[in-house]
């Protein structure tokens, strides 16, 4: 008999051997170790025998079944590290081609600019204050120290609806609502972006563009801290080592007045095309709330000062993005939209 | 205003050149727009004569002529017709670039070469004038004293430059080149050399002629005009102005005319006050300063006809208008070259009057635009002073006596400045020795205070009225560099939006996240453009509209977005979503006497289909991609919607569109365009819909309470249905949902399908209908009970058949 199971082992093993697949293997294993298998009937038939020679065959068949057991996890082992390298080669995919297209819109680029603006004063401390757009000429104009017939008027020419009502040319007169609504609040600090209204239309001019206002008032705000807010917001707007640089103008609700530049993002400094050569672009007018505007906004203007600027969100883009025709932002052609 | 540099040299002493000075004017405050050379253009053009001439040989058109340069006799090749033997001609040498732009080099023409170019007063952007002889007919001749090989801009006194301050309304004072002149001597400390008659401006200031006794000045106006002056001239002559008068005239881009009129030029751009000489002959009896009569016309100076309005001021004799006031003169009272007597007005009248007289007339002159911008009303007899000089030195008339008539003159008021306040305002060091020397440098008059200084303002500096005033004038004298950067002090705010703002930001951000594109039009359209998509009935129009398509403003945001995806189309962009965020402006008047309502809308628009991929299957830009849109609105803010159909059945597809509700609330609609409507648009098909977003805003959910995540398993079934084609999915689905009571936590449609094998009429509709208990597992019986319950209602309710 013990012949009988060195044979069934050699079969065995060579059967392993040539085994290709799992299925395979575990028919094997049910032929040989199964509860009907070869190597199982050799002990069932262990009765035929005497009892001294039972425990050597039990042995026997006990150690080849170890010994099978083993070669046997060996195979599965090595077939499994194949079925699994093979699955591995046929799972192969183009890793060249796009991924999956999930949905992408764009926002347009000036209400991203808007954002923009916000989200800087936001972090400086102001709040956003709004306004309408439809205007009467009195928060529009005469609040701001401009009376009818007042030759600055001109400056803007504006769209009426009515000898009094007309569409806002700056987002000033929210100035005027702001310390309305507020007084007799202090600190007050806002930025006021919207949409303003003026009789041009060219490449560099629309007659609607989008304007952010900005207005401080507090006991003791000196010119100095306009200068400073505006390096502040420069600096995070147009990147960290821009300056400015203030010079004097005039509007009719600030005084003292100042246009503002900033060192040219383009060159630097050096000069180029977009600062036609001089180094500065000018990005904003400011000043120091003119002291009948405080006043019309009923603040006392022995008591508090304040400072205020305007900023164009469409010139702001065009630099930003380098925009040359600013019809393009009002065009909305998708070739256009999609860079942004 | 145009100031010639060689002009404000005579009166202040100037170190730095043209581009120096123009940066220190604009650092200053005086912006300086340009600076422009007169002599561009002119290098390499000088003065030759003509010393032979003979035809082509193969063209009579053309003419080859030998010129003398002085320094060479050069060919020149040329097809003007107008030139002779001996003329004195401008001659390009090679390299020279013309001011029109025009390169010169050696060109041959049918094998002759031309070793340069004879110009043409077109070629040269010259016009006529002193050294110019003729040019009609092509090449411009010179005067015979035009000295041989020399510079053509040497010779016409092309040397100047020419800077263009781009004024701010608050320095009209600067239309003046007396006070550019004390500006540049404020700026840079150097000498003004103002002669006697520019620092008279007191009204007591003789003009050291009698006080005429025969022309009667009444003005009828006095709110309109403060002042009437005159200059009473006899035996005058007229002809050209001398050369020097006409040169600085040209340069600041007045056309010389004859040496009465452009003294009267030259001394308004000289000392900023407008000027009319009448020939005093015409004038019949007292001259009036009055409203023009209703139906009054008056023909001016340009020969037209005005008809004239009663709110017009005119100058009148007692017969008929002389003038229009400040804007134009009267063509019967002009001067002529038969003048012999003359009255030289220097009036004061009132900008707005002028303004509106300009404007009405479409006639805007150097004077009207000095009046509308404010002139100094204490400086008519100065100026006249200055006439009376230069047309005694000129030769052109006797003056001999003067008249003044004044209704009013503004007081000069006394500005006090506070040292220390000068400081607190700009945030910088300021001593009162800084003070004291800008108010020197300005050359006003001050007495010093205790902490500050009481300053008499110069009657020609009107923008100076409070202390603010003139602490602008310190920072801008002292320099803006000199102010530090500080930040503010006192109380932290804390910068945040309000929740509306922030909702707002976050329904952008919901509309992009999805694919869809923001876009921006304009507020205001063309007439009609919104019909019934907003009210037409609300709409808002302009009164001075750009154009026709920009004049009214917009009661819908649809027709905007329509316009785009139209243009849009044309450029074969084929697939388009888009949305805008923006007002429509909506009136409750005929005329607003107070201001609208401006409400803020959602729009959006959908046309084609997204974009091909090679993994996903294109989404069609449809009704259910819109609604889709709206749904993800409803869920960034927790909302849901409402639809019904749409009773408006002209813009929007009848099967295809809907009503927006949200609560009991409507606000706004969805739908595919109606095809009569998409055709307008040359569209085959569009969607659109369009809310309000102040109730999403008022009923945005702002906090989110979590509900229990259920322990025990969930069954699902799926259920399908063949329904009529008619039968809403969703009043099924709500069926089904009342139905199943509280254990049906979920029902989802997952398919809808017509076609064979489902009858023609018919639909059939799969749910998947999801069963859970938050208490314990739900057992197979159960389950299937509900479920057997379920379906018998449905198909009782909707002839529903069952598909297994």
């Amino acid at each position: 008999m013990k012949e009988e199971v060195s044979r069934i082992e050699g079969q065995a093993l060579a059967e392993l051997a040539q085994a290709g697949s799992l299925e395979e293997l575990q028919d094997i294993k049910v032929r040989v170790l199964g509860k009907k298998g070869s190597l199982t009937a050799m002990l069932k038939q262990m009765g035929t025998l005497s009892p001294e020679e039972r425990p050597a065959l039990g042995q026997v068949v006990n150690e080849t079944r170890d010994r099978l057991e083993q070669a046997w996890a060996k195979a599965a082992q090595s077939l499994e590290k194949k079925a699994l390298a093979l699955r591995l080669e046929a799972e192969r995919l183009d890793i060249s081609l796009p991924g999956t297209m999930l949905p992408h819109g764009h926002q347009h680029p000036l209400t991203k600019v808007i954002e923009e603006i916000e989200n800087i004063f936001l972090g400086m401390g102001f709040r956003i204050a709004e306004g309408p757009e439809i205007e009467t000429d009195y928060y529009n104009f005469e609040a701001l120290n401009l009376p009818k017939e007042h030759p600055a008027r001109e400056m803007q020419d504006s769209f009426y609806i009515t000898e009094e009502i007309l569409l806002r040319t700056q987002t000033s007169p929210v100035q005027i609502r702001a310390m309305e609504k507020l007084y007799p609040e202090l600190p007050i600090k806002i930025i006021a972006p919207g949409k303003v209204y003026r009789k041009d239309d060219d490449a560099t001019h629309s007659p609607m563009f989008h304007q952010v206002e900005g207005l401080v008032i507090d006991k003791g705000i000196r010119m100095s801290d306009l200068k400073g807010i505006l390096l502040n917001f420069s600096r995070r707007m147009f990147g960290p080592s821009r300056e400015i640089r203030l010079r004097p103008s005039f509007f009719p609700f600030t005084e003292p007045s100042a246009e503002v530049d900033v060192s040219c993002m383009l060159c630097g400094g050096s000069g180029c095309r977009t600062c036609k050569g001089t180094g500065w672009i000018e990005i904003l007018g400011s000043g120091m709330v003119h002291p009948r505007v405080l006043e019309m906004g009923g603040y006392d203007p022995k008591e508090v000062t304040g400072f205020a600027f305007g900023m164009g969100v469409e010139r702001i883009a065009m630099l930003k993005y380098g925009i040359e025709d600013m019809r393009l932002l009002f065009d909305n052609d998708l070739r256009f939209l999609r860079q942004f | 205003m145009k100031v010639s540099l060689e002009w404000l040299r005579e009166l202040v002493e100037i170190e730095l050149n043209g581009e120096e000075l123009a940066e220190t004017l604009t650092r200053g405050g005086i912006e300086v727009g340009s600076v422009e050379s007169l002599s561009e253009g002119f290098d390499n053009v000088v003065i030759g004569q003509i010393k032979e001439m003979e035809i082509h040989p193969d063209t009579d058109k053309l003419w080859l002529c030998r010129v003398n340069t002085g320094a060479a006799v050069l060919t020149l090749v040329t097809g003007a017709q107008n030139l002779l033997v001996g003329d004195k001609v401008p001659v390009a040498l090679a390299g020279a670039e013309l001011p029109n732009g025009t390169v010169i080099g050696e060109a041959k023409f049918r094998g002759i070469v031309s070793q340069g170019m004879l110009c043409s007063a077109e070629e040269l952007l010259l016009d006529q004038g002193v050294g110019l002889e003729r040019s009609e007919g092509g090449i411009l001749i010179l005067t015979p004293e035009a000295p041989l090989g020399e510079n053509l801009a040497d010779f016409l006194g092309l040397k100047d430059s020419v800077l263009d301050l781009e004024l701010y309304p608050n320095r009209p004072d600067c239309l003046a080149m007396v006070n550019v002149a004390r500006e540049v001597s404020s700026l840079t400390g150097a000498q003004v050399n103002l002669p006697q008659w520019a620092q008279a401006e007191k009204l007591g200031d003789e003009l050291d002629l009698p006080q005429a006794q025969d022309v009667k000045i009444v003005i009828d106006e006095p709110e309109l005009c403060w002042r009437y002056a005159g200059l009473i001239v006899e035996d005058v002559k007229i002809e050209p102005a001398p050369e020097w008068m006409q040169r600085r005239l040209r340069a600041a881009g007045v056309r010389p005319i004859n040496n009465i009129v452009d003294i009267t030029n030259y001394c308004m751009l000289e000392l900023g006050q407008p000027l009319h000489a009448f020939d005093r002959d015409k004038i019949n009896g007292a001259v009036h300063v009055r409203r023009a009569y209703a139906g009054e016309v008056l023909t001016t100076l340009d020969q037209v006809e005005r008809k004239l309005e009663t709110d017009m001021l005119l100058i009148a004799d007692e017969k008929s208008g002389l003038g229009l006031a400040g804007v134009m003169g009267g063509l019967d009272s002009e001067v002529t070259p038969a003048t012999k007597r003359l009255l030289v007005e220097a009036a004061h009248f009132a900008g707005v009057s002028i303004r509106r007289t300009s404007r009405r007339l479409g006639l805007r002159s150097e004077a009207s635009n000095r009046f509308e911008k404010g002139i100094n009303p204490y400086g008519a007899r100065a100026t006249l002073g200055r006439v009376r000089e230069l047309l005694v030195e000129t030769g052109a008339g006797r003056p001999i006596g003067y008249v003044d008539e004044v209704s009013y003159l503004p007081p000069l008021p006394e500005v006090s400045v506070s040292v220390s306040r000068t400081g607190d305002v700009l945030g910088t060091e300021v001593t009162a020795a800084d003070v004291k020397d800008v108010l020197d440098r300005l050359n006003f008059l001050y007495t010093e205070g205790q902490d500050g200084f009481a300053v008499k303002i110069p009657s020609y500096r009107s923008d100076i009225q409070i202390e603010e005033d003139l602490i602008e004038e310190v920072a801008r004298l002292t320099g803006y560099e000199r102010i530090p950067t500080t930040l503010p002090a006192g109380d932290l705010t804390q910068g945040m939006r309000t929740l509306s703002q922030e909702i707002r930001l976050r329904l952008r951000q919901a509309l992009i996240r999805v694919g869809m594109n923001e876009v921006l039009t304009y507020s205001f359209t063309r007439p009609g453009a919104d019909r019934k998509w907003g009210k037409a009935e609300q709409a808002i129009v302009l009164m001075n509209p750009l154009r026709e398509e920009l004049s009214v403003m917009r009661t819908s945001l649809s027709p905007g977005l329509l316009d785009v995806a139209a243009r849009n189309l044309s450029r074969r962009n084929t697939n388009i979503a888009i949305f805008e965020i923006g007002n429509v402006y909506l009136s409750e008047e005929q005329t607003l006497t107070q201001l609208p309502q401006e409400q803020l809308r959602l729009a959006a628009l959908a046309v084609g289909k997204s974009e091909r991929h090679w993994l996903s299957i294109p989404v069609d830009y449809d009704f259910y991609f819109l609604k889709g849109v709206i749904e993800e609105v409803g869920r960034e803010f927790g909302l849901s919607f409402n639809y019904k159909a749409l009773t408006e059945e002209d813009l929007l597809h009848p099967g295809r569109s809907v009503e927006v509700y949200l609560g009991d609330e409507k606000i706004g609609f969805l739908g595919e365009l109606h095809p009569l409507v998409a055709k307008e648009w040359d569209l085959e098909r569009a969607v659109v819909f369009e809310l309000e977003v102040q109730p999403l805003i008022e009923q945005a959910g702002t906090t989110v309470l979590v509900g229990a995540i259920p322990r025990f398993p969930a069954v699902q079934r799926d259920l399908a249905l063949i329904v009529s084609k008619e039968t809403p999915a969703a009043a099924v689905m709500a069926k089904i949902r009342s139905l199943g009571g509280e254990l049906l936590q979920e029902v989802e449609i997952f398919d809808v399908y017509t076609g064979k094998p489902v009858p023609e009429d018919r639909k059939s509709l799969a749910f998947s209908l999801r069963y859970q208990s938050l208490a314990r597992t739900l057992t197979d019986e159960e389950v299937n009970e509900l479920n057997s319950r379920i379906l018998e209602g449905i198909q009782q309710e909707f002839a529903a058949e069952w598909r297994k």
